[in-house]
C-alpha cells in the first residue's frame, strides 16, 4: 500500500487500527528491557551514584520534546503548502503530547539538578530555551483552542509553529554557544559518543522504546481527532436537516 | 505604491493617536508599570539604578503588547482589511507599513519617554542615554513580534490575553540583549556594542519574519 493511500481519512483509521495493537506491544516490552537494563544492570555514576539512572528518562524525555516539535513542523508545511486535512489532525494533536513530554523533561531535571547541582533551577540557555519551547506549546493549544474553525485554526497554528522552529537550534546549540551548567552533548558529538557503552546502550534502548511510545500517543490522539471530526460533521448534519 | 504604503502607515499611527484608549493609554501603562515596582522591591535607589534598565525595558515590552489586538482587528471588522488585500499591493508590504504606523503611534512614544522615567529609578546619565537607545533599536522588534500574534489572532475577535501569550516566547531574545546591552554599562565589564548590535539583527530579522508570517497569516483569516 502506497504511503499516499494514508491521505484518506478512512483509509488512515483502519491502518493505524491495525498498527496501534503493535505499537503499544514494541514500546512496552522496550520499555521494559530499557528500563531493567537502565535501573539494575547499568552501572551506578562515579561521582553521582545512583542517581545518574535518571538520565534514562530524561534524556529520551528532552530528545522527544524537539522531535515532537519537528514533526509539528513538518505537518505545519504540509498544512500550508498541500492543504492537507490529515496534517491539521497530526498538528494538533502532537501539541499536547510535546507539551506533556516537554513538562517531564523540566521536571526530571529539575530533580536531577538538586541533588547534582544543588538547585532545583537555573536561568542557563539550555534549561531557559527548553521552558521557552513548553510555553510555545501552551501557546499553540490555546490557539487550537481559540479558533474554532478548524481549517483556520491549523492554519494560524502552522505558521506559529514555522515561526517558533528558530527554538529548536537554539536548544540543542545552547550547551555549546554559551556557557552552561548543563552538560554539552555526550552522545550526538562528531567524534563519536563520550558516554560509556554500559550506560549508552540503555539510554538508546529508553531512546527507542519512548519514541515508540510517542508514535502510539500520537496515533491514538490522531484517531481520536479525526472521530471527532466525524462528529462534529454529523451534529451540523443534523442540526442543518 | 511607497505614497500607498506610507497612506496606510500614517492612517495607522493617526487612528491609533486619536482613537480612545489608543497609544496614549498605553504610555500611561508605562509610567503606571514603572512607578510600581519601586513599591514592589523597595525604594532602595542603590538597586534601583542597578534594576533600572530591566524595569525600563519590561514595561516597555507590556506596554508594546497593549494596543496589538486592535491592529488588523478594527480593518477586519470595517472591511477595509479584504480592500488592502484586493489593492495589488503585496501583502507583506502593507503589514510592514501597518507595524511602521502602529510603532511610531506607540513604541516611539516610549523611547521618548522613557529618559525621564528612567530618572524616578535614579538611573546615571550615560546608562540612561544606553537604556533609550537599546528602546530605540528594539522596541521595532517587540513591535514585529507583536505584528504576527495580532495578525494570527484577526480572525478571532478577541485576541487580547491569547496575543500576549503567543508572542511573550518570541520577545525574549529581545528583552535579553536589550538588558545586557544596557546593563553592559552600570555594572559589567562586557562591551555594550555586541548585545547592542545583535539587538539591531534581531529588529531587521523580526522585520522579515513578521512580513512574511504576518501576511501569511492574513490570507490564512480571510475568507
Amino acid at each position: 500500500m502506497p504511503i499516499r493511500d494514508l491521505a484518506n481519512p478512512t483509509r488512515f483509521l483502519a491502518f493505524s487500527g491495525r498498527l496501534l495493537p503493535w505499537l503499544w506491544a514494541a514500546s512496552a516490552v522496550g520499555l521494559a528491557v530499557g528500563l531493567y537494563l537502565g535501573l539494575y544492570v547499568a552501572p551506578a555514576d562515579f561521582k553521582q551514584g545512583d542517581m545518574v539512572r535518571i538520565m534514562f528518562i530524561h534524556v529520551p524525555f528532552a530528545w522527544l520534546s524537539m522531535a515532537c516539535y519537528g514533526v509539528m513542523a513538518i505537518a505545519a508545511l504540509g498544512t500550508l503548502v498541500w492543504r492537507h486535512p490529515l496534517a491539521d489532525v497530526l498538528q494538533k494533536s502532537a501539541a499536547p503530547i510535546g507539551a506533556a513530554f516537554t513538562f517531564l523533561a523540566l521536571v526530571t531535571g529539575s530533580l536531577w539538578g538538586k541533588p547534582t547541582w544543588g538547585t532545583y533551577w537555573v536561568w542557563d540557555a539550555r534549561l531557559t530555551s527548553v521552558l521557552i519551547l513548553f510555553i510555545i506549546y501552551l501557546g499553540l493549544i490555546a490557539l487550537w483552542q481559540a479558533v474554532e474553525d478548524p481549517g483556520k485554526a491549523a492554519r494560524a497554528a502552522a505558521i506559529l509553529t514555522l515561526v517558533g522552529t528558530v527554538n529548536l537550534p537554539i536548544i540543542k546549540f545552547s550547551v555549546d554557544w554559551w556557557n552552561t551548567l548543563h552538560q554539552p552533548a555526550s552522545v550526538f558529538r562528531l567524534d563519536g559518543p563520550t558516554i560509556d557503552p554500559s550506560m549508552l546502550w540503555p539510554l538508546l534502548i529508553m531512546a527507542l522504546a519512548m519514541t515508540i511510545l510517542f508514535a502510539a500517543l500520537l496515533v491514538m490522539a490522531m484517531r481520536n481527532e479525526i472521530l471527532r471530526r466525524r462528529v462534529r460533521a454529523m451534529q451540523i448534519v443534523a442540526a442543518g436537516g | 505604491m511607497i505614497a500607498a504604503l506610507l497612506a496606510i502607515a500614517g492612517q495607522t499611527a493617526r487612528l491609533q493617536l486619536r482613537s480612545g484608549g489608543g497609544a496614549l493609554v498605553g504610555l500611561v501603562f508605562f509610567l503606571a508599570v514603572v512607578v510600581i515596582i519601586p513599591f514592589g522591591v523597595g525604594p532602595d535607589l542603590n538597586l534601583l539604578s542597578r534594576i533600572g534598565p530591566a524595569i525600563l525595558w519590561i514595561a516597555a515590552l507590556l506596554a508594546t503588547l497593549l494596543g496589538l489586538d486592535r491592529l488588523f482587528q478594527d480593518d477586519r471588522v470595517d472591511g477595509s482589511l479584504d480592500l488592502l488585500h484586493l489593492s495589488g499591493h503585496p501583502l507583506e508590504l502593507i503589514v510592514l507599513a501597518k507595524a511602521a504606523g502602529h510603532w511610531l503611534a506607540t513604541g516611539l512614544p516610549l523611547v521618548v519617554a522613557a529618559p525621564f522615567l528612567g530618572l524616578l529609578l535614579a538611573i546615571e546619565p550615560l546608562a540612561l542615554g544606553a537604556v533609550t537607545l537599546t528602546l530605540l533599536a528594539g522596541t521595532p522588534a517587540l513591535t514585529l513580534v507583536g505584528t504576527v500574534g495580532a495578525a494570527l489572532t484577526t480572525a478571532l475577535g478577541r485576541g487580547g490575553l491569547l496575543i500576549a501569550v503567543l508572542v511573550l516566547p518570541f520577545a525574549i531574545p529581545v528583552l535579553i540583549f536589550g538588558v545586557s546591552a544596557a546593563a553592559s554599562v552600570i555594572v559589567g565589564p562586557a562591551p555594550f556594542l555586541p548585545p547592542f548590535l545583535i539587538l539591531v539583527a534581531l529588529s531587521l530579522i523580526s522585520a522579515v519574519v513578521a512580513a512574511v508570517a504576518g501576511a501569511a497569516a492574513l490570507r490564512a483569516g480571510l475568507d
